[in-house]
């Protein structure tokens, strides 16, 4: 039963604290800058605000356009849930592993990326285009950090790969530190984050998530944008929990394990958004052709990662 | 009894189909008597699928070569490929209902789709060699003429000549194949060759014949040149089956041999065909990418697909010839299952490449647009069928990919150190082309069915008949189906696996029903139906907080694209505009592709034109050097045409004496 | 025991970092990022023989870490930073080699060398065989990088990235002499004045440092 119970507090939880996340990576951005900034609750207000305006849907659209913010948001959503936050004992931790985690991300940016194209502009069409040639590196690279973490631990279901770390059956595998750097790029990607893409561009040439988000307005766009900060949320737990899993309750701990992973669990993203705002700001965006040698380099580090298991008898 | 029933029904309806003449209710009847026939087929298969193994009805007939009757037997496996076969066989017949009225020339389709939809089952159910091979010819000549079909174009006269071409060497490397393992005696009842041991040279040399024969059926790179012309030549509902079913076809003769008939198979070549099936993979899904044809697309995608389940047999092989015979068991029940699923998923794409064609007039995706609004039946089932083509949840193309994924990510356990090293290589392979082909999808939905009209046909786009629509709806409903209670059908696969890896096995043994677990409960898991549930639940919420939290106006106006005004049409991403990036960073190298500007001098009026030049290393490394050699060859022996009697005459003294001398020396031995 | 464990799995998290700066190299398209990862990967040998040192208990290696941190982390790279302001050739890194082929081709030679290893040390405990594998793979990325620029800066990058592979061989096995790592040092300095002079001369008689341009001066070609 309490497998049910902290599945419905997660689902809670990633859709609750990930504006705050996200506002405060726009904080620490702004503090770099030498501005002051807006609080770090801003988005909840930002997103309150666009859910109270009417939506404008272009005379062009079809229903994918008008579908894709739900399934968008759901997809995500869903995702988010699969990933142990502050306990391992979720219900949905069966239902789905990584692989089904990369497909659900799949799902969502297949679906986003047809509404960018629906309108039938030509910036839909360019951030779609876009889209798909990054995915297209950023999905393997990140199927084969599961490769290595399924032949290190025995299982792709990620509260699993975080049980087999905590109890203590893997040191410092070389394998896993190449592993995190691929997963970090792959992050960097997914979330649209600088020096792949700029989450607060609009400058035409350079965006890539936003040209495809273009044409949305009022509620859609507030769980477009929503979507993307749960998927932030989503990858700061991936990788807080998968490559420093402390703190996290288990199976048949009780409340106040609970309590003491839920703590550890915003500690992390503190840690993350905090790097990510610094290393947002120290570094300039790419050029749209050096993607492919970013995320080629992910999905190299990958594979990296899966070879030399076979050096330290890992396998 | 039904199954030889509903097969001499198709045989009959063959030859009225030849009588159908102008009048369309005939050839409206004859498909649906097609339809009727297939789904009795599709009973049969069903109910023969969980039967004990070697338990199958036989019949032997009296008829072929003199001294070998013909035999037939519907085992497991030739149960599963049928209900394959007719599902999509089905589906296509009634289509036919409505589409045969579209064809430019409906006679020279009619008499020869019930004798391909014969060729394809009689393959299934072939107990000797003999009778397989027969079998495979009709198969393949029936769907010769069938691309001939529209002969009148040229195009379509080369693709049937590349078709033939392949297709005889395809028949010859299988006919080999059989020989090799019938032996000197000539034992071509399949009972026997499972009974016979091979020896090295000849094991090799079987497994070689059996990937060239029914690999260039199947559309393995480098043989799959023919599959791209061919498929999109034929009419659409042929299309599919080519490209849904036949392919299939060809895989079953690949499981039959090396998983039965053959039964020990080297591991190496497990290795060889994952390689072999990574790289058709990406071939495939990249050629696809770069297509503005829809159906060339469609068709390269199948190669693709016909990839990702080589990747599955090849690890299947390996697995077997290493002893791991549950592994080898969740390998091959993960290669049958995307076998299932891209029957269904192609079907309905190409039976929609059909509907499009039929509503508009045009294949070329530049020409297209906006037709999702204009066909809601077409526009939605296509949509579920991209959605299950990438490989997303909670389709079925996502649970066979999945199911692939775990048995390759259990590879390295293996104990040779090149599928150690091969196997993450494949993965990464695998992956790419997975996501591939989601750019791939969203770019032939996208481009064809949203954005606006790209032309005046696209712009007037009509509905299509109800029978047209009907059947990829329920095509549709099948890939969602099949994905979402997948347990339910990898039970069903593994009755099949049973007999061919020595294993009992189960895909969910450890949780019951709905959850996929393939090697422990520990070990990674699986549940379409908890996702789709807790996902529609998710949705639902979704939506329900933004209506409590938000107001739910609607307002329709401009669209709004950043302060521009795009009135015309032509300013939307193109097919190859899409494409431009993944061109630019996937085949710069791989297809030498490049990009060239021809830009008119000041005063001139023509218009600037972007060039983009993509050189198939294949047809040009390959096929083309072979050519050249036939050419050459052919005009060494021209010479021979004009020789005077007498030289002749020397020929064939010289001729003879040397056969004279062979046996004096052979004698004197 | 575990103790000893962790020691060698920080030890390799280490060679693995120079490996990484390695492919970083191969990466890079501008001349002074490359200098600056070469920076990074000689500061990393020098952590690497550091913690070495501090595991072995092998004091020697602290002079190594040193010779590593002050020739190749600093010297080295601020040497060759002037020379190239110097020559005014700081824009683009010119490959013979797409950067994502040249990568692959790393991570290929990467596989070739723990095939290589694992059976020579078949013997010889896990440790060992991770750090020769690591230390081989960095001498093989250090070639590769040789052979896949055209500009004869970055080729001496790659050759000193070479030469970090074989410093790590050195400090990961044990009692390696010192006289050798000196020895090292001072060749690739050695190296390093060559190679700087050859620069100004190449470019004084052909004004250019791209090798290609070398081939049509070469007595045997007609």
């Amino acid at each position: 039963m309490s497998a049910i119970a902290w599945q419905l507090l997660q689902i809670v939880l990633v859709v609750a604290v990930s504006p705050l996340i996200t506002g405060w990576v726009r904080l620490v951005k702004s503090r770099l800058n030498g501005r002051i900034g807006a609080s770090p609750f801003q988005p909840y207000r930002d997103i309150y605000r666009l859910l109270q305006k009417e939506a404008v849907v272009a005379h062009s659209a079809s229903w994918i356009f008008r579908t894709a913010p739900y399934v968008t948001f759901g997809a995500v959503w869903l995702a988010a849930c699969i990933v142990p936050a502050f306990t391992t004992n979720l219900f949905l931790a069966q239902a789905a592993d990584l692989i089904a985690l990369v497909a659900l991300l799949g799902l969502a940016r297949f679906w986003t990326a047809l509404a960018g194209m629906d309108i039938g502009t030509s910036f839909g069409g360019l951030g779609a285009s876009r889209e798909m040639m990054i995915a297209s590196l950023a999905e393997p690279a990140m199927l084969m950090v599961t490769f290595s973490l399924s032949l290190i631990s025995g299982t792709t279901a990620p509260a699993q790969i975080i049980a087999f770390i905590l109890s203590g059956g893997v040191g410092i595998e070389v394998s896993l530190g190449l592993a995190l750097a691929a997963l970090v790029m792959v992050a960097i990607a997914e979330n649209g984050r600088i020096p792949i893409d700029n989450p607060a561009t609009h400058l035409e040439l350079t965006m890539v998530h936003e040209a495809m988000v273009l044409e949305y307005s009022g509620r859609h766009l507030a769980l477009m944008e929503g979507a993307g900060m749960v998927r932030l949320t989503l990858f700061m737990a991936l990788i807080g929990g998968l490559f420093a899993p402390w703190g996290m309750a288990q199976a048949g701990d009780g409340a106040v394990a609970v309590l003491v992973g839920l703590g550890a669990f915003l500690a992390k993203c503190f840690i993350l958004a905090t790097a990510l705002g610094v290393f947002e700001t120290s570094i300039a965006k790419m050029r749209v052709f050096r993607y492919a040698d970013f995320l080629g380099g992910a999905l190299l580090l990958g594979l990296l990662a899966t070879i030399f298991l076979y050096v330290s008898e890992a396998v | 009894m039904l199954i030889a029933a509903a097969l001499s029904a198709l045989l009959a309806l063959a030859v009225l189909g030849v009588a159908a003449g102008a009048e369309m209710w005939r050839h409206r009847l004859i498909y649906f008597c097609c339809m009727i026939a297939s789904l009795v087929l599709l009973a049969g298969g069903i109910k023969h699928l969980g039967q004990t193994p070697g338990t199958g009805p036989a019949i032997v007939l009296p008829i072929g070569l003199p001294w070998l009757a013909a035999h037939f037997r519907l085992d497991n496996l030739s149960a599963l490929f049928m209900v394959v076969v007719n599902l999509a066989a089905a589906a296509t017949s009634a289509y036919g209902i409505g589409y045969c009225s579209h064809l430019p020339e409906p006679r020279r389709v009619t008499p020869f789709y019930p004798l391909f939809l014969f060729g394809m089952n009689a393959v299934l159910i072939a107990d000797d060699a003999f009778m397989f091979l027969v079998a495979w010819e009709f198969m393949s000549l029936a769907s010769w003429l069938l691309v001939l079909a529209d002969h009148k174009n040229a195009e379509n006269r080369h693709a049937a000549f590349v078709y033939l071409v392949m297709a005889c060497f395809g028949t010859f490397c299988l006919l080999t194949c059989f020989g090799l393992m019938a032996g000197g005696e000539g034992a071509y009842s399949f009972p026997a060759m499972r009974a016979a041991k091979l020896d090295g040279v000849s094991g090799f040399l079987v497994v070689l014949l059996a990937l060239l024969g029914a690999g260039s059926k199947a559309g393995l790179v480098p043989l799959h040149a023919w599959l791209p012309l061919a498929h999109p030549a034929a009419p659409s509902h042929v299309s599919a089956l080519m490209s849904g079913v036949m392919t299939k076809v060809a895989l079953y003769g690949l499981i039959r041999i090396l998983f039965d008939l053959h039964g020990e198979v080297n591991w190496a070549w497990g290795a060889v065909m994952m390689v072999i099936g990574g790289i058709t993979a990406v071939m495939g899904v990249l050629y696809a990418i770069l297509q503005d044809d829809l159906k060339k697309l469609l068709a390269y995608s199948t190669v693709e697909n016909i990839g990702v389940v080589m990747i599955g047999l090849g690890l299947a092989i390996a697995f077997k010839g290493s002893g791991e015979k549950t592994l080898a068991a969740l390998a091959l029940v993960a290669g049958l299952y995307h076998i299932v699923n891209h029957s269904i998923f192609k079907t309905l794409w190409f039976l929609s490449a059909g509907a499009v064609i039929t509503a508009t007039g045009e294949r070329d995706l530049g020409k297209l647009g906006g037709l999702a609004k204009r066909m809601p039946w077409n526009g939605v089932a296509a949509l579920v069928g991209a959605l299950a083509i990438a490989a997303l949840p909670p389709l079925n193309g996502f649970v066979s990919e999945w199911l692939i994924f775990q048995s390759l990510f259990k590879g390295p356990s293996l104990p040779h150190w090149a599928m150690k090293f091969g196997v993450p290589v494949v993965g990464a392979m695998l992956a790419l082309a997975a996501a591939l082909a989601a750019a791939c999808f969203v770019r032939a939905y996208g481009i064809a069915f949203l954005g606006r009209p790209r032309s005046q046909a696209a712009a007037e786009a009509h509905q299509v008949p109800a029978s047209m629509r009907l059947t990829v709806a329920f095509l549709a409903v099948m890939c969602v189906v099949l994905g979402a209670i997948p347990v339910t059908v990898t039970d069903a696969l593994s009755h099949v696996v049973t007999p061919l890896t020595g294993v009992q096995f189960a895909v969910s043994a450890d949780l019951g029903w709905p959850w996929l677990s393939p090697v422990s409960s520990t070990r990674g898991s699986y549940s379409g139906t908890v996702l789709v549930m807790t996902g529609l639940g998710l949705c639902a919420v979704t939506l329900m907080l933004a209506r409590l939290l938000g107001t739910s106006r609607l307002r329709r106006a401009d669209a709004w694209d950043c302060g521009h005004k795009e009135d015309i049409p032509q300013s939307q991403y193109t097919g190859q505009s899409f494409s431009q990036p993944l061109r630019r960073v996937f085949c710069a190298s791989i297809f030498a592709a490049r990009e060239s500007v021809d830009m008119p001098d000041p005063g001139d009026n023509r218009p600037a034109e972007l060039k983009v030049r993509v050189i198939d290393p294949i047809w040009v490394g390959l096929y083309a050097t072979i050519g050249r050699a036939v050419d050459f060859i052919a005009d060494l022996v021209n010479r021979i045409q004009y020789l005077t009697v007498r030289r002749y005459l020397l020929m064939m003294f010289t001729t003879l004496v040397l056969m004279l001398l062979v046996v004096a020396v052979r004698q004197n031995q | 025991m575990a103790n000893a464990q962790i020691s060698y799995d920080i030890a390799h998290l280490i060679g693995a970092t120079v490996l990484m700066a390695g492919f970083q190299l191969l990466y890079q398209r501008r001349l002074f990022a490359v200098l600056n990862t070469f920076a990074f990967q000689a500061l990393a040998l020098a952590a690497a023989a550091a913690w070495q040192a501090h595991i072995q208990h092998a004091p020697h290696l602290y002079v190594t870490a040193a010779i590593a941190l002050v020739f190749k982390a600093m010297i080295v790279p601020i040497a060759l930073h002037w020379l190239v302001e110097q020559l005014g050739i700081h824009r683009n890194v010119e490959t013979a080699m797409s950067i994502g082929w040249t990568m692959m081709a790393g991570v290929a030679l990467v596989a070739l060398s723990i095939l290589l290893v694992l059976p020579v040390t078949a013997n010889a405990t896990a440790l060992t065989r991770e750090s020769l594998a690591l230390a081989m793979s960095v001498v093989l990325l250090g070639l590769l990088m040789m052979i896949t620029r055209r500009n004869a800066v970055t080729q001496v990058v790659g050759f000193m990235a070479l030469e970090n592979g074989l410093i790590l061989a050195a400090v990961s096995a044990k009692g390696m002499p010192l006289v050798v790592e000196i020895s090292v040092a001072f060749s690739v300095l050695v190296a390093m004045t060559l190679f700087g002079i050859f620069f100004f001369r190449i470019r004084e008689r052909f004004d250019t440092l791209d090798l290609a341009d070398l081939e049509t001066h070469r007595g045997d070609r007609q």
